[in-house]
């Protein structure tokens, strides 16, 4: 077996012509995923069980099926009904592009809100219970004490999730679009070279995420100036 | 004088244990009464109760005029009027000193952030710390911390101040500091009630002293008489456990 080192180098390009939807991907997902996880958090929060109970089992099924399968179930499955196809939301559904990022934000605002809801019950009670006896409103103490303080605990976990979802956005190569795993793949079929061509999406990756890693570790820095360092 | 606290037959359960049997407790305006007995006595849940950190079971408890129900707002008003200090202090460590401060002023009295400052700065300096303004929590004493933790609470001028055992997660020699403070705010009027094991500053400030046991206030006595004849056995136990040393 040959390998050929110059072939990493002359696909590299190629491949970076996927960043942008691999990174778009990636921001839009995980915007429309937290913004969705907040809501499911304050349901899972609140003492009402016809609002706990949806909270737990959404949680329960997107963490509980692999994401490839919620993937194809909302890009193959959905269509086969007539209804979706014949339904307003049918110009987005038929777009690989909106299905990926529906199964993306679906399923990380499953793990996002279980994130923060850990966030939430690391926060010390005894901060809130000083803001009630300074006579601050619920609202008040959750933006003002419990929301800022559970952000910066669920900080490092939420870190790790945003790495995750950058290698999840590669199972939107499987249905057909040309981010950065799809670009690659074409090329193995083109160069029958999987080896090179995957080392060199390896490569992109991993500098992808060395630079979410270092940007949340100053991110991290910044939050927990208050902390005391010794 | 005005009764400005009264506790009234007020019971407290914790699923069947029952923690505080028919509390009665009438507290005027500018008393200080200082609350102590042995752990476990209910002496931290009696006075939680008296700004509903914790809820009560049975019986009334009407501060400053208002009945505490399950109505939030009137327990709004009243934690507005109801300073309290904590034993672990609880500063918002994300916040300065100054931003521990005037957030309440601000939020919950809608005080311009200039006013609230100056305000912030005078209880500052009341509990001689006005330098520290701008360091967070976490860059000060435990001492300097329940100071500021004290000036907080101030800094909404309360009618009564609440102290939960505030110099039991000191080192001793911060204990005096934080006392001193406290005496302070006692000679200049305010209406306290502290749950406290410091006898000392028990016998020079309070103008009565609550002793409970097991659920129950058992004794209600001037420091003359707490110390020198206390009326109930259990009290004598309890004085003769803690001045032992």
């Amino acid at each position: 077996m040959s390998f050929d080192l110059s072939l990493i180098a002359t696909s590299l390009p190629k491949i970076l012509q996927g960043l942008g939807l691999t990174l778009n991907l990636l921001a839009v997902s995980t915007l429309f995923g937290l913004i969705l996880a907040v809501g499911i958090l304050l349901m899972r929060l609140s003492h009402r069980s016809w609002l706990v109970w949806p909270a737990k089992a959404y949680i329960y099924f997107f963490r509980g099926t692999p994401l490839l399968v919620q993937l194809f179930v909302i890009y193959h499955g959905l269509p086969q009904f007539g209804f979706i196809r014949q339904s307003v939301l049918w110009p987005i559904l038929r777009e690989p592009y909106w299905c990926s990022v529906i199964a993306l934000s679906l399923n990380t605002a499953a793990y996002v809100s279980e994130i923060l809801r850990g966030g939430v019950l690391g926060v010390d009670k005894g901060f809130v219970e000083a803001g009630k006896a300074l006579g601050l409103s619920k609202f008040q103490r959750t933006t003002r004490i419990t929301a800022p303080l559970a952000v910066r605990l669920a900080l490092p976990a939420y870190s790790n999730e945003i790495v995750s979802m950058l290698k999840s956005t590669a199972l939107a190569s499987t249905v057909t679009l040309m981010e950065m795993t799809g670009v690659a793949r074409t090329i193995v079929a083109d160069t029958f070279a999987p080896y090179e061509i995957f080392i060199a999406a390896t490569i992109i990756y991993l500098v992808l995420v060395w630079i979410i890693q270092t940007g949340f570790t100053l991110i991290e820095t910044y939050a927990n100036r208050h902390v005391r360092k010794t | 004088m005005a009764d400005i606290i009264v506790l009234e037959k007020m019971n407290k359960f914790y699923g069947t244990y029952h923690a505080l049997k028919d509390v009665n407790l009438t507290i005027a305006k500018g008393e200080k009464v200082v609350v102590c007995g042995p752990s476990g006595s209910g002496k931290s849940t009696m006075i939680r109760c008296i700004n509903r950190l914790e809820e009560h079971d049975g019986g009334r408890i009407v501060v400053g005029g208002q009945e505490l129900t399950d109505d939030e707002k009137k327990i709004d008003l009243v934690r507005r009027e109801v300073g309290m200090v904590f034993q672990s202090f609880n500063l918002f460590p994300h916040m300065t000193v100054l931003e521990n401060l005037t957030l309440a002023p601000r939020l919950v009295r809608k005080m311009a952030t200039a006013e609230a400052e100056a305000i912030a700065m005078k209880y500052l300096s009341r509990v001689r710390i006005p330098d520290q303004a701008h360091k967070y929590p976490s860059q000060l004493s435990g001492g300097q911390q329940q100071r500021v933790a004290i000036a907080r609470a101030l800094c909404m001028n309360p009618e009564v101040m609440l102290f939960d055992e505030p110099t039991s997660a000191l080192d001793p020699e911060m204990i005096s500091e934080v006392l001193d403070v406290m005496t302070d705010l006692a000679r200049e009027g305010m209406t306290m009630v502290c749950v406290t094991h410091e006898m000392g500053f028990a016998r020079s400030v309070a103008d009565r002293i609550v002793f409970m046991d097991q659920g129950e206030i058992v004794e209600v006595s001037t420091p003359a008489e707490f110390f020198a004849a206390p009326k109930s056995e259990r009290a004598r136990t309890f004085l003769g456990q803690i001045l032992a040393h």
